[in-house]
C-alpha cells in the first residue's frame, strides 16, 4: 500500500535516535537537514552535487552522499553520521596518529569511507583501498598519508582478531 | 650555538619529534567547527548578487520587490557602504559593490539577508538591475597595449616589472626559445567561504568569525569600508578548511558585516562550490616567452624572457605575483646577464592573486621545459644540464641580490639521482588503476611507454620588496602552563601543532595550551608565502626565550649565580658552573610570566626599474623526479611515482613536513594534468567538481621524500617554510616525464609547452588526424 | 509536495496514472544536483514518488533459457560489479565500476541511468551494444524500446507521462564483451569519449557503442555491420586494412561537439582507438578460449 509522507514535516532516524524535522523546504537534501535542521555539522558540504565526499554517511549500512539524498524519502531508513561512530574508533585514532588529517574538511566523509570499506572488506589491497576513498577528494594531504592510516587501521584489525 | 644543541635533548612533544595535531581528533570525529559549521541564536542568512556581465554600466537597481518579500529583512548595494567603497590587498581598487560599472561575471552588486536560503534566493531573483552592456576585455596581451580601452580608473597595467643586468650583448652558442602558457588554477580548499558576523548590542562595532589566512588586514579592510575604528571589530579565526592563498583576499567579510550591523542581528554567508570559484582569486594565467643562451656544454650565459600575467578585473596581489615571477626567471641556477620584461594587467576576466607557490608555479614551468630543451640541445642528461648550473649559497641573482641562504642545490640533485626509480612493471599488476586512464579500462600494458622527468625549483620565503612583515606572539607562563596567544591562522597546515613544540622545547615544559586565534593580540601577517613556521614561529620562540631569560633571571636571583650560567636541557634546568640540576616544573612552579613579541625578519628593498635590489628575504629550494606512464596514442597518463628532495633547514615536525610535501605534490599535479577553470568570454564553463577536477587518491601516486636538513643559520630554529615549494616544480617534472615517453615513442617534434595538458596534447604529437 | 512511497508496480501504475505532475526519484545521484543548484525547482503541487520503496523493482532475473538477463530498473551500479550479473553481461558490469564513486554506486540505479539519456551515460552505452531493451510499464500496458531508440537527445526520451522504467532486458550474449572510456583523471570522471563492444563469435555478430560523441548514446551499426563481415568468426581475426575501415566508420558515425571536457577532434581519434582496442583484445581474448 502506498504511503505519503509530508515533505516539510517528517521524521528522520539518525544514530539510533529519532528526529522531528520541521519546515524543511522543498527538495531539501539530507545533508541539509542534518546540518541545519537537526543541527549535527559533521557531514560536510563541499560540491552539493556528490563529487567530493565529504557528506557520506550510511543509508541502511550503504555509505552515500547525503547531498545526493531526498531527505523527506527516507523516512524509514536508518541513517548513521560520523556522529554515530561514537569517536575514537580505530579507524579515527588512525587518521591522527598517521597524519591524515590537515585542514580535517574532508575528514569526517573520508572517515565514514573509510570505516564502511574495512566492513565490507577486512583485508583490501591498497588498489582495493584507492577504488573504496576516490569518491573522496582531500586537498591537503596528497592522500598518502590517509593510504597509511588505512592500513594502520586494518593491520591492528588483524591482531585484534590473533 | 650552545641552544641548538640543547633544543636537541628530549622533551615530549618538542621541536624534532610529530607529536599529534590539538586539532585532529575533533577532526576526525567531525565536532570540529569550521566556519560554515558555526551558528548563533536569532541568525539570519546572507546571499551576493552577482553581476551576469563581464563588462557593463548598472543604470539602475531596483531592490524594492526583494525588499516586500516575507522573510527579507533588507538589500544592501553600492550606496549603503558607509566608508571606503573599496578593497584591496596591495591596491584599494576592488568595490565591495559595483556601484556603477561591473568588470567580470561574477562582482558583487548587492546583499539581501533574510530568514533563510531559500528566501534569499528568491530575493536576488527578485533585485531587478539594468545593465548597459560594454565590450570586455579579455586577452590580457590586448590589455597592455596602450591603445586599448581602459576598464578601470588605475589603468590596464597593474605593475610593469622588468629585470636587466649584466651584459646584454651576450650570445650563446647554444639559443633554446619557446612561448609557454599556464592555465588558471583555482585553490579549490573543500572548505568553503563561511563567516558569521554578531552585532555588538549598541550596534557600535562588531565581531567577525570567518575563515581567514590574516585575520588582522581582513580587519583594516573591514574597518575602512565600514568606517568604523578597528577598535570597534573583533576578528576571530572560524575553522578553515584549506586556504592555498584564496582566502588571503576580502571575499564576504565585509558583506557579511554590513548586514549584521544593518539588521542588528547575527547573519551567516557562506558560499556554494560555484560562488566559491567567482568569490576567490585564481592562480595567474600567464604566457611567458623564454630564450636561454648557453655555451656548447650547456652553461647558462643569458636568459631573456617576457612575461604576460592576467590579473582579472581587480588588482589582488598581481604586482607581488608578478615580481615573484620575474625575479625567479632564472630557477635555481647560476646566470649572469638577464633581460625580463614582466607585465601584470587588467582584464575583464576573474580576478587573480595568490596561490601556493605566487608567481614562481609560472615561472619555474618555463624555465624548467627550457632547461629540457638545452639538455637536449647540448645532448646532456636532465640532470647534468641542472647540475653545470646550480646555484650555490653565496651567488648572484638576475636582482643583484646575493643568495644569503643555505642553497644546496648540488644536494638536491645528487640525491634525487640516488633515489633508485620504481620498477618497469609496475602497472602489470591487473588492477585498472595501475594503467592510464584508470578506472577507465582504456590502455593495455603494451600501449604504454614510460617516461622519466625532473623539475628544481627556488622559492622565496616570507614578503618581499619592503613590506613590513612581522609576527606577534605571546608567552604566559603560569605556574607551569604555557599558554601561547596568537593571531597566526591555522588552515590546515599544523602551526598549532609546532608552536606548541617550540614552547615545549624552548622552556623545558610539556603543558602547553593555545588561546583561541582571534585579533586579540598583534598581527602574526599572513598565513603564505612558506612564512608562518619561519615567522610565527620565530615570534613564538622569541616570546618563550624572553620568559625563558626571566625564568633564568629568577633562579639566579633565588639561588644567586649566574643566569648566563643556566641551560633548559630537555626538561630539567641546568646550572652549567656547578652541574647543579632542577627540574623545570619544579623551578616555574608558582612563576607567572607574560610575554609578548614582535618578530621581523630583515628588512627587505622594493625593486628599481631594472629589477634590481635584495627584494626578498631568503629562499629555499627543491627538487622533483616524475616517473609517468604514458598512453601516448590516447594521451593518457598515469603518474608511477614523485621523488623528490626538499631544502626543509630543519623538520620542526617530520610528520607535518611529509604532509606539506605530499599536499603540495597532489596541486602540482593536478597543475600538470587536469586542473583548469576554463572561462569562455568571462563564464566559467567549469564551476563544479564534477568539472573542475582536482586530483583523487586514484590519480596521486606513491611520494619518495628525502628531505635535506641543512639549518639555514638566519631562519629561526634553522627551519625554512616547507609549504610551497612541492607545488611549484612537481609541475614541470610531471610535464617533462611525458615528454620524455612522447620522445621515446616517436613524437620527439613535439615541444610541450602548456599545462595543465590535455589527453589531445599529447594525442595530437602521433596522430596526425587530431586537430586543436 | 508529498513524497508517495507506492511498494508495489501496481501502486506506482495507479499514481502514474491519476497525477501528471510527478516526478520520480530512483538514486537521486542526478535529480539531487538540480535541486541543490537550483537549476531543477520542485513546486508544491509536485509529486515526487520514490522508486526505492517499490521492492520489484530492484529484482534481477537471470534467464539463461531464454538467454535474458532481466534487471529491474533499480538494480544499483554496486549490485552489477560482481557475480552472475558479470559473467552474464561483462561489459554493463565493467561500465558501472566506472561510474562516479563508490557511495554514486551505491545509490544510482541503472534505470535511472537510462531515464537521464545523457550523452555520457556508462551504462547506456554498455546496454546499446549488448541490444539491450526498456521496458516501459503503465497502466496501459507494457511495450518494448529498444534502449538505444530510447533516448531522442540529451535528457529527452520516448517515455510518456503515465509511464516509468520497470526493467531493462539485457539479451546475455557468449563470446566476448569490453567497455572503455576515457576520462581527464583517473576515477570519478564524466565521459569524454566512450565505447562497448560485444563480439559473439557463435551467432557471428559484432556489435558497436560510441558515448560521449553525439548528442544520445550513439549505436554504431555501419562499423557493427562491417566488422561482424570482416571478422574471420573462425580464426577469430581480422585484418589490419578491415580493422582500420571499421575505425574508420565509427569515426563517421561520431558527431561530437567541443566543450569544457574536450574537443570534438580528440573524441573523435579516441572512440576510433578505443573501438579497435576492444576488438583486438576481444579476438585475442575468445582465441585464447577456445
Amino acid at each position: 500500500m502506498t504511503y505519503t509522507s509530508d515533505e516539510k514535516h517528517f521524521e528522520l532516524t539518525v544514530n539510533g535516535s529519532k528526529h522531528q524535522v520541521k519546515d524543511s523546504f522543498l527538495g531539501a537534501s539530507l545533508l541539509s537537514v542534518l546540518r541545519d535542521h537537526i543541527g549535527m555539522t559533521g557531514s560536510k558540504g563541499a560540491c552539493e552535487e556528490g563529487e567530493c565526499g565529504s557528506c557520506s554517511v550510511l543509508l541502511d549500512g550503504n555509505l552515500v552522499c547525503s547531498c545526493l539524498v531526498l531527505a523527506a524519502s527516507v523516512t524509514q531508513s536508518s541513517i548513521v553520521t560520523i556522529e554515530g561512530l561514537g569517536g575514537a574508533t580505530d579507524v579515527q585514532q588512525a587518521f591522527v596518529e598517521c597524519g591524515a588529517i590537515q585542514c580535517g574538511f574532508c575528514s569526517p566523509g573520508l572517515v565514514m569511507a573509510a570505516t564502511n570499506l574495512l566492513d565490507r572488506n577486512p583485508d583490501p589491497d591498497v588498489d582495493d583501498v584507492r577504488e573504496a576513498l576516490a569518491g573522496n577528494l582531500c586537498r591537503c594531504t596528497g592522500y598518502g598519508r590517509i593510504l597509511d592510516a588505512v592500513q594502520v587501521a586494518v593491520d591492528g584489525r588483524k591482531r585484534n582478531k590473533l | 650555538m650552545s641552544d641548538l644543541e640543547i633544543r636537541e635533548s628530549v622533551v615530549r612533544g618538542g621541536i624534532g619529534q610529530s607529536p599529534l595535531r590539538p586539532d585532529g581528533v575533533s577532526k576526525a570525529e567531525g565536532s570540529y567547527l569550521f566556519s560554515s559549521d558555526l551558528s548563533a541564536d536569532n541568525m539570519l542568512i546572507g546571499k551576493t548578487l552577482r553581476s551576469p556581465h563581464q563588462h557593463a554600466r548598472i543604470l539602475s537597481i531596483d531592490t524594492s520587490k526583494a525588499l516586500a518579500m516575507q522573510g527579507v529583512h533588507t538589500v544592501i548595494t553600492a550606496d549603503d557602504v558607509p566608508g571606503k567603497p573599496t578593497y584591496g590587498l596591495i591596491s584599494s581598487d576592488q568595490p565591495v559593490f559595483a556601484g556603477e560599472v561591473v568588470r567580470y561575471i561574477g562582482e558583487p552588486i548587492a546583499a539581501v539577508v533574510a530568514d533563510d536560503e531559500d528566501i534569499c534566493a528568491r530575493a536576488i531573483a527578485a533585485i531587478d538591475v539594468v545593465y548597459e552592456t560594454l565590450p570586455a576585455l579579455t586577452d590580457a596581451r590586448f590589455a597592455a597595449d596602450p591603445e586599448s580601452m581602459e576598464i578601470h580608473p588605475d589603468g590596464n597595467v597593474i605593475r610593469e616589472q622588468n629585470v636587466v643586468c649584466g651584459d646584454l650583448s651576450v650570445v650563446g652558442d647554444v639559443i633554446v626559445e619557446d612561448r609557454y602558457t599556464i592555465g588558471m588554477q583555482d585553490q579549490a580548499f573543500l572548505g568553503l567561504e563561511a563567516a558569521l558576523a554578531i552585532p555588538d548590542a549598541d550596534g557600535a562595532g562588531v565581531e567577525c568569525h570567518v575563515a581567514t589566512q590574516w585575520l588582522h588586514e581582513d580587519l583594516a579592510q573591514i574597518a575602512a569600508c565600514l568606517d568604523l575604528p578597528e577598535t570597534a571589530i573583533r576578528m576571530v579565526l572560524g575553522g578553515v578548511g584549506g586556504a592555498f592563498g584564496g582566502r588571503e583576499d576580502i571575499s564576504l567579510q565585509v558583506h557579511v558585516c554590513l548586514l549584521a550591523l544593518a539588521t542588528g542581528r547575527p547573519v551567516k554567508m557562506h558560499y556554494s562550490r560555484s560562488e566559491s570559484f567567482l568569490g576567490h582569486v585564481h592562480r595567474h594565467p600567464a604566457e611567458i616567452w623564454m630564450r636561454h643562451h648557453a655555451t656548447q656544454d650547456g652553461r647558462i650565459v643569458k636568459i631573456e624572457a617576457e612575461f604576460i600575467f592576467d590579473g582579472g578585473a581587480y588588482a589582488s596581489t598581481s604586482s607581488a605575483v608578478l615580481v615573484n615571477a620575474v625575479t625567479h626567471t632564472q630557477g635555481p641556477y647560476k646566470c649572469d646577464n638577464a633581460y625580463v620584461r614582466g607585465v601584470a594587467v587588467r582584464t575583464n576576466n576573474l580576478p587573480c592573486g595568490a596561490m601556493r607557490g605566487f608567481g614562481v608555479v609560472q615561472a619555474c614551468f618555463a624555465h624548467e621545459r627550457q632547461m629540457d630543451l638545452l639538455a637536449q640541445k647540448c645532448n646532456l642528461e636532465p640532470l647534468e644540464i641542472r647540475r653545470r648550473n646550480a646555484m650555490a649559497t653565496g651567488d648572484r641573482l638576475i636582482t643583484g641580490q646575493t643568495v644569503e641562504s643555505v642553497a644546496p642545490v648540488r644536494e638536491i640533485i645528487a640525491g634525487l639521482a640516488a633515489i633508485p626509480e620504481p620498477s618497469e612493471t609496475l602497472h602489470s599488476n591487473g588492477h585498472p588503476y595501475g594503467l592510464p586512464g584508470g578506472a577507465g579500462n582504456t590502455t593495455r600494458s603494451s600501449d604504454v611507454v614510460r617516461g622519466v622527468g625532473y623539475g628544481l625549483a627556488i622559492k622565496n620565503l616570507m614578503y618581499s620588496e619592503a613590506f613590513d612583515d612581522y609576527s606577534t606572539a605571546r608567552c604566559r607562563l603560569d605556574d607551569g602552563v604555557i599558554t601561547l596567544k596568537f593571531a597566526t591562522a591555522e588552515v590546515g597546515q599544523g602551526f598549532i601543532t609546532i608552536a606548541a613544540q617550540i614552547a615545549r622545547s624552548t622552556l623545558g615544559l610539556e603543558d602547553v595550551r593555545l588561546d583561541p586565534i582571534d585579533t586579540g593580540v598583534g598581527s602574526a601577517g599572513s598565513t603564505s608565502a612558506s612564512r608562518q613556521t619561519w615567522m610565527s614561529g620565530g615570534a613564538v620562540e622569541a616570546a618563550c626565550l624572553k620568559v625563558r631569560q626571566l625564568i633564568f633571571e629568577h633562579v639566579a636571583a633565588t639561588t644567586g649565580g649566574d643566569a648566563f650560567a643556566l641551560v633548559i636541557e630537555g626538561d630539567t634546568l641546568v646550572n652549567t658552573t656547578n652541574g647543579q640540576r632542577w627540574p623545570m616544573l619544579q623551578i616555574v612552579s608558582g612563576l607567572v610570566i607574560d610575554e609578548e613579541v614582535e618578530f621581523r625578519h630583515r628588512p627587505t628593498v622594493p625593486l628599481d626599474e631594472n629589477g634590481q635590489g635584495d627584494c626578498h628575504t631568503a629562499f629555499a629550494f627543491v627538487g622533483h623526479r616524475a616517473v609517468v606512464d604514458v598512453d601516448v596514442e590516447l594521451g593518457l597518463v598515469r603518474v608511477v611515482e614523485i621523488a623528490t628532495v626538499q631544502d626543509v633547514g630543519r623538520a620542526l615536525n617530520p610528520l607535518s613536513v611529509t604532509g606539506q610535501i605530499e599536499g603540495g605534490i597532489a596541486q602540482g599535479l593536478g597543475l600538470a594534468l587536469m586542473e583548469e577553470i576554463i572561462q569562455r568570454d568571462g563564464r566559467i564553463m567549469n564551476p563544479s567538481f564534477t568539472d573542475y577536477l582536482i586530483p583523487t587518491i586514484a590519480d596521486m601516486p606513491p611520494v619518495v621524500a628525502q628531505l635535506i636538513e641543512i639549518p639555514d643559520p638566519q631562519a629561526p630554529m634553522g627551519a625554512k617554510g616547507v609549504g610551497e615549494p612541492p607545488t611549484i616544480s612537481s609541475t614541470p617534472a610531471i610535464i617533462s616525464a611525458i615528454q620524455n615517453a612522447m620522445n621515446r615513442s616517436g613524437g620527439a617534434d613535439t615541444h610541450l609547452t602548456r599545462v595543465p595538458i590535455r589527453p589531445s596534447d599529447i594525442a595530437k604529437a602521433v596522430n596526425s588526424n587530431l586537430r586543436d | 509536495m508529498p513524497i508517495a512511497h507506492p511498494d508495489s508496480i501496481e501502486d506506482l501504475k495507479e499514481i502514474l496514472r491519476a497525477d501528471t505532475s510527478i516526478v520520480l526519484l530512483a538514486g537521486g545521484t542526478d535529480f539531487m544536483v538540480g535541486l541543490n543548484h537550483g537549476s531543477t525547482r520542485l513546486e508544491s503541487d509536485h509529486l515526487i514518488v520514490d522508486l526505492r520503496s517499490v521492492a520489484e523493482l530492484s529484482t534481477v532475473e537471470l534467464d539463461y533459457r531464454s538467454k535474458m538477463l532481466r534487471l529491474g530498473a533499480g538494480v544499483r551500479w554496486n549490485d552489477l560489479l560482481s557475480g552472475p550479473i558479470e559473467d552474464a553481461a561483462p561489459c554493463l558490469s565493467q561500465s558501472a565500476r566506472t561510474v562516479g564513486s563508490h557511495q554514486i554506486r551505491t545509490a544510482g540505479t541503472i534505470g535511472g541511468n537510462v531515464a537521464t539519456a545523457s550523452p555520457a551515460g556508462d551504462g547506456v552505452c554498455a546496454l546499446v551494444a549488448l541490444d539491450a531493451s526498456v521496458v516501459l510499464t503503465s497502466h496501459r500496458g507494457q511495450r518494448n524500446v529498444a534502449v538505444r531508440d530510447f533516448a531522442t537527445g540529451p535528457k529527452t526520451t520516448v517515455i510518456e507521462k503515465d509511464e516509468f522504467i520497470e526493467r531493462i532486458d539485457v539479451p546475455i550474449v557468449n563470446g566476448w564483451q569490453g567497455y572503455s572510456k576515457i576520462g581527464t583523471r583517473n576515477a570519478m570522471v564524466i565521459s569524454v569519449a566512450g565505447a562497448a563492444v560485444v563480439l559473439s563469435p557463435d551467432s557471428q555478430i559484432c556489435r558497436i557503442a560510441l558515448g560521449s560523441v553525439g548528442p544520445t548514446i550513439i549505436a554504431a551499426d555501419s562499423a557493427s555491420s562491417f566488422a561482424t563481415t570482416a571478422i574471420d568468426w573462425n580464426t577469430s581475426s581480422v585484418s589490419t586494412d578491415d580493422l582500420d575501415q571499421v575505425v574508420q566508420l565509427v569515426r563517421e558515425s561520431a558527431s561530437p561537439i567541443n566543450d569544457h571536457r574536450s574537443t570534438a577532434s580528440y573524441r573523435t581519434h579516441a572512440v576510433g582507438v578505443l573501438v579497435k582496442r576492444l576488438i583486438e583484445q576481444g579476438l585475442r581474448s575468445i582465441k585464447e578460449s577456445v
